[in-house]
């Protein structure tokens, strides 16, 4: 919406009656949810303009929809979970997944690359009460997904640029170039350049303000594969160190395991 | 390239903390280089303790080590992964705020109100080498040289006081020698140092580029240099020059370069390469950057805001329907070409001044020169 905009759409809506944003929650740890709550300051600010109409996490209090925003945590890993997630989409105008297990099916779907059989046998005594998917799956694969925020967790500051733009009508500031950029635009000195750490930064989008590398740790991937990936020259360059295929697989598979770029290359090296 | 120096001096190494003294007291703030996260970086410096002393650097493809040496010798080290342009042309920058009126937003008169600013930092650089002294010179003509000039860079730049220091040795990945743009300074500079370490005796000729330079070293305890110490000066730089690790040939490369835009290399070249935009980040002369808007919840604020971008991102050329250059192999070949082709049709000098960083910071170490030489020995 251009900013010459005399009456934005948004604002005589908002006289009317406020958006109205619900919280769900799928397998996942919750943390993503905890980056709203994280909020804080902001938080009673976005309550003036925004309605929080469902979100279990903070509140008992919960309105009916249908749902202008709804921001989904989790991954599908359960049939019932898989029947709930149309409900939410059929309430929801604009559904937006958060964080990895959300948009690329989280930790759990290390699952995906062995038989849930022998995971169910090994951790429970009593394996007939548990009903569950062979694979852990991003929402993804079961509903449209209107915008997708990265991370593990995500950055609360992007979570609030994400609401910010729905708000007033304009695109998001969340580039999915690598992590890299973010390094160099805070002076941090390249890991793996200065000390050889294997570090996942340049394959990896952009959004936490390159937090492991200010802190001299390489990068984990946690944002998932940027866009246009190179992994396997990273692993070629990397094998050619001394750097073992068992300690990439391990590399890439990690809370984006099963993000394509990221799940092709470490298939790549398991022997 | 034709230096004019007006004299040629010598001070003790003690003098040096006396000029960052007197920089001080000059109200300059001075950046020098420091030791940081396993690299020389620059920024602020108070005094001369905390410069890098007896460290020197290694730089191969992909590779940068620090290394203590038994000496002190203040620059024997080259460029580590910052830039002066760290400082000329920030990162992220805030091009201007505005507010949302009952009718219409309020945006800054420009022509009457120059955008709005905090006193420009009046800033002194010690160290800057020859490389960085024309990537400098190249940053002056993008952002001051058109008829557009850049408020951002022109406050930055406005009233630096340079200090170079010619090289005492080259890196693994210089190769300023064959793009002429050092080891030794020629120009664009207020003073420039050659540190001499002999025996027990340790200090620096210096050759006054600006009467501010001169008028600087007033305070400072000078001797006229000798034969002998210019003769010391004339053999480091040539054993710098003998040091280069890398070399890049730049005859006839404009039409090599624009003749070969479908050379199998930059292909091949792609496989390996990341798109993660290392090289133009560290590259002291690449001044591409994207604008970002952001606005309060409320929607009545909103700023303007440049941040360095990089040909390597899809953002950065995506107009209506896509990205123009959607293949990593365009993309490189833009960088490369721009660089080293396209650079000199629009600002009449190359865009690369052999710094070498491109190839050090390059996280699994593709290097330029061997680019350019595999498509010079192997036209197609």
């Amino acid at each position: 919406m251009s900013p010459r905009t005399k009456t934005s759409m948004n604002k005589t809506a908002q006289k009317i009656r406020k958006p109205k944003l619900a919280v769900w929650k799928f397998s996942s740890c919750d943390g993503c949810q905890l980056s709203l709550l994280d909020c804080e300051e902001e938080l009673l600010p976005i309550t003036e303009y925004i309605e929080i109409a469902n979100f279990p996490e903070a509140s008992r209090a919960s309105s009916k929809g249908p749902y202008d925003i709804s921001l989904v945590e989790g991954s599908i890993t359960t049939p019932h979970d898989a029947e709930r997630i149309h409900q939410v989409r059929r309430q929801s105008k604009v559904l937006m997944t958060i964080g990895a297990c959300a948009t690329a099916g989280g930790i759990q779907a290390l699952r995906n690359f062995k038989d849930v059989k022998q995971f169910i046998s090994a951790v429970y005594a009593n394996a007939k009460y548990i009903e569950t998917l062979n694979k852990s799956t991003p929402i993804a694969d079961h509903v449209f997904v209107d915008f997708e925020l990265r991370g593990c967790p995500i950055n609360k500051l992007q979570l609030l640029e994400v609401i910010n733009a729905f708000l007033n009508g304009r695109k998001p500031n969340t580039p999915a170039s690598a992590v890299c950029l973010e390094c160099k635009r805070r002076f941090i000195t390249c890991e793996l350049v200065t000390h050889g750490a294997l570090c996942l930064g340049p394959v990896t989008q952009a959004g936490c303000d390159a937090l492991c590398p200010s802190y001299a740790r390489g990068c984990f991937g946690c944002f998932g594969p940027k866009e246009t990936p190179n992994t396997s020259s990273l692993s070629t360059y990397w094998n050619s160190l001394g750097i073992k295929d068992d300690e990439l697989v391990r590399l890439f598979r990690g809370f984006n395991a099963y993000a394509e770029a990221f799940r092709r290359e470490s298939e790549a090296h398991e022997k | 390239m034709v230096g004019i120096h007006l004299k040629t001096l010598i001070f003790e190494r003690s003098e040096l903390d006396h000029l960052v003294e007197t920089l001080k007291r000059r109200d300059y703030k001075v950046i020098g280089p420091l030791l940081r996260g396993g690299a020389i970086v620059y920024d602020e410096i108070t005094n001369t303790s905390s410069l890098p002393i007896g460290w020197t650097d290694e730089r191969s493809n992909g590779k940068y080590r620090l290394k203590n040496r038994d000496d002190a010798v203040v620059f024997d080290w080259t460029v580590g992964p910052q830039s002066w342009k760290r400082f000329l042309f920030p990162p992220i920058q805030k091009i201007f705020a505005t507010h949302k009126r009952p009718k219409g937003i309020d945006l800054p008169n420009t022509k009457k109100q120059p955008v709005q600013e905090t006193v420009p930092a009046k800033y002194a650089f010690l160290g800057v080498r020859p490389c960085d002294l024309h990537a400098i010179a190249v940053q002056d003509k993008v952002f001051l040289g058109g008829p557009y000039r850049d408020p951002v860079y022109e406050r930055k730049r406005s009233g630096n006081f340079i200090i170079a220091v010619n090289c005492r040795q080259a890196g693994g990945t210089c190769f300023c020698a064959s793009m002429g743009t050092g080891p030794k300074a020629t120009s664009g500079f207020d003073i420039a140092l050659t540190e001499v370490l002999e025996g027990k005796r340790h200090y620096f000729i210096v050759e006054v580029g600006t009467e501010l330079g001169g008028e600087v070293l007033k305070s400072l305890k000078c001797l006229k240099a000798t034969d002998e110490n210019l003769a010391a000066l004339k053999e480091i730089c040539e054993k710098t020059t003998q040091q280069m690790g890398r070399s890049l040939d730049t005859t006839n490369l404009k039409s090599i370069l624009y003749q070969n835009s479908e050379h199998p290399r930059w292909e091949s070249t792609a496989s390996r390469c990341l798109t993660c935009a290392n090289c133009t980040m560290v590259c002291p002369t690449c001044f591409c950057a994207t604008i970002e808007d952001v606005t309060d919840l409320s929607g009545k604020q909103a700023e303007r805001m440049r941040k360095w971008d990089s040909c390597f991102t899809l953002d950065f050329s995506y107009i209506h329907g896509g990205s123009v250059r959607a293949s990593t192999k365009a993309r490189y070949r833009q960088w490369v070409t721009h660089k080293l082709a396209s650079w000199v049709d629009q600002f009449g000098t190359l865009g690369c001044v052999g710094c070498g960083r491109c190839i050090t910071w390059c996280p699994v170490g593709i290097d330029i020169t061997e680019e350019v030489r595999t498509i010079r020995e192997n036209q197609s």
